[in-house]
């Protein structure tokens, strides 16, 4: 028994209740909060309430966000999505192959390469000059050199993560391999690139959510309303829907569903990409 | 067999990534070098040394932009690593719903930055936003959290720490449980409590984690743009503008050249904290 003449067991049990509640409010609230302003009509949505909607009216609010500026929300997801996949592909093929040599081989060079990829870790892109070298090479602009873009930005991190993996792979594998009268090509593509699966989901996961979710890149490198993406829209919206909260935060519901639906699918695996991630890099 | 290895692993191999990295990272950095030496109009420059730099540290709505920055990276680093930490303990001790809080408190470190800031900016509005609306229901009259210029700062601070907190859970989390039980029970026959054995036992086997989340954050806070942006826009007046976004309001501006210079003092600041923070960290670190 204790001072309160509870038993220890019982205090316990309050105590975790607390904690829960009190975590779950402080993270969850936010999220609820656009969850209901979402299916509000304008002027309870002005009034800021955590309250349930008064005439839940989401599809409606859905409907006019898909519809503004000409279906812009459905060009940006098209073109983020595009940015995303091909990025991802991408950053998979030319990542694996580096992570593979930087590791395996042992040369003069590879200390000053990794340091070049190190480095890539932490310094901010260059802006401007970024852009004067899209202009000079004719594809500002273009989808694809933000695709170009955005694969140099995440390749530290990838080459790092596929070279930290390697490590676990024997060389005896890919001696075999050789003496099999393996090219080193089908080295790559059939045995390497197949044994560092792991890594390669950690990459898609991590690279999703970072490509998906990125403001400042296409911001600056991809300007024009045909090359908008998801987060642009709801940049751009932000002015435009100053007065109308609901549709605001029923953009911001949409745009949060994919990462939503990604995280209750494959939560295990994006908390420990993300732990990889961070600890690798 | 080790010409025959060589042979394998070609450098040919690094040569897409390579020729991408150089490309579009490396060289627009070395060419941010020289461009922040000039004026800049993207067609024509015209050198002029060290004149933006000087500017830079001279005028107070650009000088601004260090102190913001310094104090929004260090305030929103040291709170992932101590909330992290005490929200990994506490996630790590086998409580009920141990699974359910651990995604919550994940959950917004996946979210857009975008979303997160214009979320807040309702929540956080001094009059009608829920925060101070269950303030006031407990008697206290919440701030103007992002109208004031003296606690502006502060807020989207606290923001960026609610959303980043959860990648600092989850490392110091793995970290946490890579440690042998042994230990801890070491110290239990020593006849030390559950304090003692977090601080002899927990924190500095934690050591790596700890390095990894401090590290991450104050380069992700040096480099913040999006939230601040999303949620202040640099205002009031200037009292949220961090580096990044001064670089941003240049460039919209056509100072391109001032812009660049920017860019390059951001890259100096980053080096100049993360190099020696990376070398002192990983110097004393722990070994399991």
């Amino acid at each position: 028994m204790t001072l309160t003449g509870l038993p220890r067991r019982v205090i316990r049990e309050i105590v975790q209740l607390v904690f829960a509640v009190l975590i779950t409010v402080l993270f969850g609230a936010p999220l609820v909060f656009v969850a209901l302003n979402a299916g509000m009509d304008v002027p309870q949505a002005a009034e800021m309430r955590m309250a349930l909607p008064e005439s839940p009216q989401y599809l409606a609010n859905l409907g006019e966000v898909i519809a503004a500026r000409d279906g812009a929300v459905l060009r940006a997801f098209w073109n983020s999505s595009v940015i995303t996949v091909s990025s991802i592909v991408i950053l998979i093929v030319v990542g694996a192959m580096s992570g593979m040599v930087l590791q395996r081989r042992r040369g003069k060079a590879v200390t000053p390469i990794m340091f070049l990829v190190l480095a890539g870790l932490m310094v901010p892109p260059a802006v401007v000059p970024t852009i004067k070298l899209l202009q000079t090479l004719g594809i500002f602009k273009t989808l694809y050199s933000m695709v170009l873009i955005e694969v140099a930005i995440n390749l530290p991190v990838t080459i790092v993560l596929y070279r930290a993996y390697m490590v676990s792979i024997p060389q005896e594998m890919d001696e075999s391999a050789l003496i099999e009268g393996a090219s080193p090509w089908q080295l790559y593509w059939r045995i390497i690139l197949p044994l560092v699966k792991p890594v390669t989901a950690t990459v898609i996961v991590l690279s999703a959510v970072f490509i998906f979710n990125d403001f400042v890149h296409p911001l600056y490198f991809l300007p024009g309303a045909e090359n908008v993406t998801v987060q642009l829209t709801l940049y751009n919206f932000m002015s435009r829907y100053a007065t109308q909260w609901n549709l605001l935060f029923s953009n911001v519901l949409l745009i949060s569903l994919p990462p939503l639906v990604a995280f209750i699918v494959f939560n295990k695996r994006i908390v420990a990409g993300v732990v990889a991630g961070a600890v690798k890099g | 067999m080790k010409k025959l290895l060589n042979n394998t692993y070609s450098y040919w191999f690094l040569v897409p990534a390579g020729l991408i990295y150089v490309t579009f990272f490396i060289a627009p950095t070395f060419m941010s070098f020289f461009f922040s030496l000039t004026r800049w109009t993207l067609f024509d420059w015209e050198f002029i040394g060290l004149e933006n730099f000087i500017m830079f540290f001279q005028e107070s709505s650009l000088k601004v932009g260090f102190r913001n920055t310094l104090f929004f990276a260090t305030v929103t680093a040291l709170s992932k690593v101590v909330l992290g930490f005490a929200l990994g303990l506490v996630l790590t001790m086998g409580i009920r719903f141990t699974g359910f809080l651990r995604s919550i408190v994940f959950f917004p470190t996946i979210l857009s930055i975008v979303a997160v800031g214009i979320t807040f900016r309702r929540l956080m509005h001094p009059a009608h936003g829920a925060i101070n609306r269950t303030l006031a229901l407990f008697g206290i009259s919440g701030p103007n959290w992002l109208g004031n210029v003296d606690i502006a700062m502060l807020s989207v601070s606290l923001v960026d720490v609610w959303r980043g907190v959860g990648i600092a859970t989850v490392i110091f989390i793995a970290g946490m449980q890579a440690i042998p039980r042994d230990y801890y029970e070491a110290v239990s026959i020593d006849g030390g409590g559950f304090w003692r054995q977090v601080w002899h036992v927990t924190v500095p086997l934690s050591r790596p984690a700890t390095n990894s989340v401090l590290l991450l954050a104050m380069i992700g806070g040096l480099r913040t743009f999006d939230l601040v942006w999303t949620m202040t826009g640099g205002g009031p007046g200037f009292s949220t503008d961090l580096i990044a976004s001064i670089i941003y309001k240049q460039y919209q501006a056509g100072f391109y050249g001032l812009a660049t210079a920017g860019n390059v003092i951001l890259f100096f600041v980053v080096a100049a904290i993360a190099v020696p923070l990376f070398w002192f960290l990983n110097r004393k670190e722990v070994t399991l």
